[in-house]
């Protein structure tokens, strides 16, 4: 009796377990499913290669481009902000900062990537856009530059923690080494720790980028909704998730071609996603292996 | 200058720059938070808690939205907890080093990684269509779930690893069965972790937005959900919608709300940050 | 005769726990200084104080008085990387960098802002061949120093301890990761490196004592129990305890 309710116990977790894989497999059938049906309208080619998204409009076109710049655009002004921020306080933190003061930074910095993204939107039209306005007058109300460097802002955490556990991973005795010869604390970081530490950083930099692509609302609210395949930081453009928004909070008719294109897009964002997650994933294992 | 003096020069510039680094995402935050709170404090009073929205900026209130996110969090709670610990129990406990778990473990650290939008388009498809729930509180909560459960499960698993062995050892050496030593040993000690983790999951359902944008979750609702199947919206899509229209006093009414979503989120994170420091003292025996 | 470093009246806390107590000790120039006593006896300690390696632990506190070249290392005019210039340091583990067999030498040079790539190329040929190990390597120096055996990997790390041209070695057990082939060698290097550096030495293993130092000091638990000529420590030991552990009967 007790043996058959053990098993049926360890039945039920693995079912929970396994929901998991469904939802993966979920996210992959709906995905394909809809653009499916979509790629039968539409030729790939031209979503691949037409410069122009006009999908609501009366004079259709079907280029992912310019959403694929747009979100580019945006990412790339994210990662130059959270880079530099993001390594100089794991640096900060794995070799200049006493323990205790690290253990109260730690957790703090966590709070940026705790504030919903609707906030940071929020912050970014209201309140980056006006200041950047003043000094570059040229630049439009929605714009990259300001959702950009405010998702900088919200994804130094993901730089900075991932990257100082892995400068924290370097076994000590190189830094001894460094300390040794004479290098300063700047010298051993940039010279020895930062290469012996690179894979790790450079997972940290594919994560942070992989959030960035696939963050919504601070571009949905302050980059704009126009598609446009550019890379002025001062105009507005469109992300791939900017415009699965605007066309949800449409009146767009189920099973139409409109309806489907979100999913084209939003194939579109998974498979960059996925391969983002993908490399860092084979990286960390490799660089796991190293050090074993 | 020598080159020693130069080396030593840098150093300790580097110190400030580090320094500054910490802080500058911090001040930039406090900055916001403070002007939100200047523009949208003396916004909150009674009414504005319990008034339905409206095309006045100054009549609307956020009643519906925070309800509505009352709803679609204790429903996501009632679908991803027991999954979610469950599932983490599967993976730490009854884990046998086979391919499943290898590619659950692979699969789980990949859905933490897709992002939040594409969970939307999967609840669209699954929960609003083909399950016919509409755009309810349950196809939200459905899809909320799944996009937590990862962060749920991996929670559980650090909890349970940090279990010292000796208590299940223990409880094995006086005839315990598998599930009897997980559910009166090894859980209530990863309690504390466990707990931790789900708050941390609840509270970013609760700032959650672009997901249920896309299942269909209204700008503008001008009732209040009584039950699972009605339609709803959340506190940050009411947010986005005010944020999204040119007149200042909705911006002012954002503001407000932002200082409500804010404080829950906080309040939420502190408890968390709380009851994980208490259970670390507590499992270093 | 005046010491190259001494150590006077040192007393090692790590919190409250007292780790050395009451040292002090004078250490020969051109000559190879062993630290023995059984582990945590507090000679690693020691040997860190004379490139103020420990000053990195939190909780370290160190009274007393440490002089090199008549130089009080812990006085606050002193300069750390300038003192680690002239105090080079070998450690247990062969610890290269995961860069060039070159650019690990080279690493010292570059630090103090050294640009001259001809003067640096001399000096890294320099050190390798100080080290031993130019024969061996001399036609691949731009291979990963990861990729050398373990014992070319810690005669690497000798090199680069050796380019920027020390006066003094300290050498932390610097063959116990070793086989006893590439240990021979590491110990045949040290004998002919005496002439030029003044060496101290922390092992484990008895017998290196006895083969390269020319004093020893016998460390147990943070006392100084004996020190003297290697001859004398090993043949008539004036204390017992130093006897016990030296023939082995415990340790």
């Amino acid at each position: 009796m007790q043996k058959i309710k053990e098993k049926i116990i360890e039945f039920i977790l693995r079912a929970t377990a396994l929901i998991t894989i469904l939802t993966t497999i979920g996210i992959i059938w709906v995905l394909l499913s809809e653009s499916l049906v979509f790629f039968k309208e539409v030729s790939i080619i031209d979503f691949l290669t037409d410069t122009q998204w006009t999908p609501l409009f009366a004079n259709k076109h079907f280029g992912i481009l310019p959403l694929i710049s747009g979100t580019i655009l945006t990412t790339i002004i994210a990662i130059s902000v959270s880079l530099p921020i993001g390594l100089t306080i794991a640096i900060y933190l794995s070799e200049y900062a006493p323990k205790k003061l690290k253990k109260f930074i730690k957790p703090l910095l966590e709070i940026l990537a705790a504030v919903p993204t609707v906030v940071y939107g929020f912050f970014a039209l209201m309140v980056v856009t006006p200041f950047l306005q003043k000094l570059i007058p040229e630049m439009a109300g929605f714009n990259s530059l300001s959702a950009g460097i405010v998702m900088g802002i919200m994804i130094i955490p993901f730089i900075s923690s991932l990257s100082e556990d892995a400068l924290s991973a370097v076994p000590k005795s190189l830094r001894e080494a460094s300390y040794g010869m004479g290098a300063t604390k700047l010298q051993t970081s940039f010279k020895v720790m930062i290469p012996a530490a690179s894979s790790g950083i450079i997972v940290s930099v594919i994560l942070a980028f992989s959030r960035a692509i696939g963050e919504t609302m601070i571009v949905a609210i302050a980059a704009g909704q126009q598609p446009r395949l550019t890379l002025n930081p001062l105009v507005p453009v469109e992300t791939i998730t900017a415009y699965i928004v605007q066309v949800s909070l449409g009146d767009v008719q189920h099973d139409s071609l409109e309806y489907r294109t979100i999913f084209a897009a939003g194939i579109t964002l998974f498979v960059f996603t996925f391969i983002l997650n993908n490399i860092s994933f084979w990286i960390r294992k490799k660089f796991r292996e190293e050090y074993d | 200058m020598t080159n020693g003096e130069k080396n030593r020069l840098k150093d300790s510039i580097f110190k400030y720059i580090g320094v500054f680094a910490c802080s500058i995402g911090l001040i930039l935050l406090a900055i916001f938070i403070g002007n939100i709170i200047y523009d949208g404090f003396n916004r909150i009073d009674w009414s504005f808690l319990t008034s339905l929205p409206s095309r006045k900026a100054e009549k609307a209130g956020i009643l519906t939205a925070w309800s509505g996110s009352l709803w679609i969090v204790i429903f996501t709670f009632i679908i991803a907890v027991p999954i979610g610990i469950s599932a983490g129990v599967y993976l730490e406990e009854y884990n046998r080093k086979n391919k499943l778990t290898r590619l659950l473990e692979i699969n789980i650290s990949n859905l933490a990684g897709v992002p939040s939008i594409i969970y939307g388009l999967l609840g669209l498809e699954i929960f609003v269509r083909l399950s016919n729930l509409g755009s309810s509180v349950l196809a939200g909560s459905f899809t909320l779930a799944l996009l937590i459960l990862p962060i749920i499960i991996v929670a559980t698993r650090e909890a349970l690893k940090a279990v010292p062995s000796s208590i299940r050892a223990a409880s094995f050496g006086l005839g315990a069965t598998k599930w009897q030593t997980t559910w009166y040993q090894v859980l209530p000690a990863a309690s504390g972790g466990i707990l931790t983790g789900v708050i941390l999951a609840i509270s970013r359902a609760v700032g959650e937005t672009a997901p249920l944008i896309v299942v269909g979750a209204l700008a503008y609702v001008p009732f209040t959900p009584k039950g699972p199947m009605d339609e709803f919206t959340v506190l940050p899509i009411q947010i986005f919608n005010w944020v999204s229209r040119p007149q200042h006093e909705f911006a002012i009414n954002a503001a407000a709300a932002i200082i409500i979503l804010l404080a829950i989120t906080f309040t939420m994170n502190g408890i968390a940050v709380y009851f994980r420091n208490k259970w670390q003292k507590k499992i270093n025996w | 005769m005046k010491y190259k470093l001494e150590a006077k009246n040192i007393d090692v806390f790590y919190g409250k726990l007292k780790a050395l107590n009451n040292i002090n000790i004078g250490i020969t120039e051109n000559a190879v200084t062993g630290l023995i006593g059984p582990s945590g006896c507090g000679k690693s300690t020691f040997l860190r104080l004379f490139n103020r390696m420990n000053d990195y632990i939190d909780s370290f506190k160190l009274n007393g008085d440490i002089y090199i070249d008549n130089t009080n290392i812990y006085d606050k005019s002193v300069l750390v990387d300038e003192l680690r210039k002239n105090v080079g340091m070998v450690f247990q583990k062969p610890n290269p960098f995961p860069k060039s067999i070159f650019d690990n030498v080279a690493y010292g040079l570059k630090i103090q802002g050294i640009n001259d790539k001809a003067f640096i190329k001399t000096r890294v040929k320099d050190a390798l061949k100080q080290a031993a190990l130019w024969e061996e390597v001399k036609d691949d120096l731009g291979k990963s120093a990861l990729a050398l055996s373990g014992g070319q990997q810690q005669r690497v790390c000798i090199a680069r301890a050796l380019a920027v041209e020390p006066s003094i070695i300290l050498m932390d057990e610097p063959t116990s990761a070793l086989d006893p082939i590439a240990t021979a060698k590491v110990e045949k290097l040290i004998l002919t490196l005496k002439e030029k550096y003044t060496i101290i030495i922390v092992t484990h293993n008895m017998q290196q004592a006895g083969r390269i130092s020319d004093y020893t000091a016998f460390f147990y638990m943070g006392d100084l129990i004996e020190f003297d000529k290697t001859d004398t420590i090993f043949t008539n030991p004036k204390m017992e305890r130093t006897e016990n552990y030296i023939t082995g009967r415990f340790g």
